[in-house]
């Protein structure tokens, strides 16, 4: 009973702050834009912790914060295990290969009109696909190992990133590329020079969609077969032994991992395009 | 349709450099079997094996297209060999999860626009979920809901409706802050209400918005019922003929159902771009 008081009073009490914050003269400034989201989310857990407490609720169906918190702190070795499997082996070499492949044959297609006017509505529609689905294929060819998963990343990511680099290219303005030309730059010079650097918010936000892409590819392909370790290999077989506070720890890992690589690719966007309107605050 | 002759050249090339590779990658097996009885293959023996194989490692086109006009033409759709009614497992997953999943995000964008307090809680964490491999909780759900005794239809639509639900929160919360001062200022001077300036300004200056999220987010319900199909083991659905193929070697099961996942996503994906432009065009939006 009493957790289920304490909820209610975090809950209560959150939401009151919350009002309160977002309303005073205050509102703007990056402290309480920091502080209410924590607050959002804080409470957020108190209440999980409280509910699942209060209410019984057994561990196989919602095992409470605190039950993770400490599985997590036990079994450090393991996550660090699956993670460096899961995304170090598997979606970063996934995502370096694929987003390398992806520029480059960008470059590449660059002086043809012809295969980019082709190959920009078909790489528009796979992307749209549900590319995971290639997983059991590239499993049975690449075997069990990360170089199957890997492989599934590198194709997840390809089309994003080259959508956004052939678009990227054009970006450009026709002002620009005539200055070029009046200098009397080759092409070579002109695309390092200035068509590449247009390029490059176009291709950061490629860079950006593809993360999460290159660990949902990495984790899922575990689904279909993998040695006894990775991400997806102990989500999969822990659900089935009913070791859900595993299963959740494996995923805060998961989050954590796919929050910073996207904070990275972030933070290098940001040292890149310091030009960019977007990022002149 | 001046895209036509470079979209057709590059989808040739893509079928011919296929072929190429299931030549390649099933010759090593035409070449053992002729090794084994004995004798030696020509180069058009070898070809031809190669793209006839029962379990080939890359079946050939011909064959993929071959075994989805058995399983959706000649096979009654009743039928459990038949991929329409295992398209139409996942379809009705996706489908449930999409409108419940739209329906919920929209919603979740009215209160963010309209309060503030809720604006600043949720939506940092809306467009920090976005970074997160949410799919990863697919096989969780599915589980733990069936410990509870829920199963069938109802655990999939729910990894869908997660999974549509943020894009389309994001999306739409940009397309209702899209009217400029300018437009607010004016209801201002009409003293709409709140509600009013939602129905007459907010919800119609969206629409592009609301279509493109719906997009991404019909995609994203997709692939959740798919990979929500693999936990509970191959029972029905076009993930369980992925992980069945898988399992037994079947890779022209895979390759199908694959095939089949991929019309899905291009219908699903293509009605919505028509809905999307018949809308627009009488909002007099289309550009």
């Amino acid at each position: 009973m009493n957790w289920l008081i304490l909820a209610l009073v975090v809950w209560l009490g959150g939401w009151w702050a919350n009002v309160w914050l977002s309303h005073s003269a205050r509102a703007g400034t990056r402290g309480v834009r920091l502080l209410v989201p924590a607050i959002f989310g804080l409470s957020l857990l108190v209440i999980w912790q409280g509910l699942v407490r209060g209410l019984n609720v057994p561990q196989v169906i919602l095992p409470a914060p605190s039950d993770i918190a400490v599985k997590m702190s036990e079994s450090l070795p393991i996550l660090r295990e699956d993670f460096l499997q899961t995304f170090v082996k598997g979606a970063l070499s996934g995502y370096v290969m694929g987003c390398g492949a992806a520029v480059l044959t960008a470059v590449a297609i660059d002086r043809s009109v012809f295969l980019q006017r082709g190959l920009l509505p078909v790489g528009n529609f796979v992307a749209a696909l549900p590319i995971v689905g290639i997983a059991p294929i590239f499993v049975m060819w690449f075997g069990f190992d990360w170089q199957s998963k890997a492989a599934v990343v590198v194709v997840m990511v390809y089309f994003p990133v080259l959508v956004n680099t052939v678009e990227g290219l054009r970006a450009s303005e026709a002002m620009q590329r005539d200055l070029m030309a009046t200098w009397g730059a080759s092409y070579w010079q002109s695309l390092f020079k200035l068509r590449l650097p247009a390029a490059m918010p176009f291709i950061f936000n490629g860079l950006k969609i593809a993360t999460t892409l290159a660990l949902i590819g990495a984790i899922v392909a575990e689904f279909f077969g993998s040695p006894i370790r990775g991400m997806g290999f102990r989500i999969s077989t822990e659900v089935g032994r009913m070791n859900l506070d595993m299963v959740w720890a494996e995923i805060a890992v998961a989050a954590l991992a796919g929050s910073a690589f996207y904070g990275v690719v972030a933070v290098i966007e940001k040292a890149v395009t310091f030009w960019h309107p977007s990022q002149r605050v | 349709m001046k895209n036509a002759w470079p979209i057709l050249t590059v989808v040739i090339s893509l079928l011919a450099i296929w072929y190429a590779g299931a030549v390649w990658m099933n010759a090593q097996w035409v070449r053992d079997q002729a090794a084994r009885a004995g004798t030696t293959v020509t180069v058009s023996q070898l070809f031809i094996g190669t793209m006839n194989l029962d379990r080939p490692v890359l079946p050939a086109p011909h064959q993929v297209v071959m075994e989805l006009w058995k399983t959706v033409v000649d096979t009654s759709i009743t039928s459990k060999r038949s991929l329409v009614y295992h398209a139409w497992v996942t379809l009705s997953a996706t489908l449930l999860g999409f409108a419940i999943g739209t329906t919920a995000g929209v919603l979740l964008a009215v209160g963010i626009v309209h309060n503030r307090a809720m604006d600043m809680s949720v939506m940092p964490w809306a467009i920090a979920s976005q970074t997160i491999p949410i799919l990863a909780i697919a096989p969780m759900v599915i589980v733990v809901m069936s410990a509870i005794g829920i199963t069938g239809i109802v655990p999939k639509a729910m990894i869908s409706a997660y999974l549509s639900f943020f894009p389309v929160v994001v999306g739409m919360v940009k397309g209702l802050r899209s009217p400029d001062a300018m437009q607010t200022d004016l209801l201002r001077t009409y003293n709409a209400s709140a509600t009013q300036t939602l129905w007459r300004l907010r919800w119609p200056a969206s629409m592009p918005y609301f279509f493109t999220s719906l997009k991404v987010g019909v995609a994203a319900a997709l692939v959740g019922a798919i990979v929500g199909e693999l936990p509970t083991g191959a029972v029905a659905g076009l993930g369980a003929r992925l992980l069945a193929g898988s399992y037994y070697g079947q890779t022209v099961q895979i390759w199908s159902a694959l095939v089949m996942a991929a019309l899905v996503a291009a219908a699903l994906v293509g009605i919505i771009g028509v809905v999307q432009r018949a809308t627009l065009k009488r909002m007099g939006m289309s550009r």
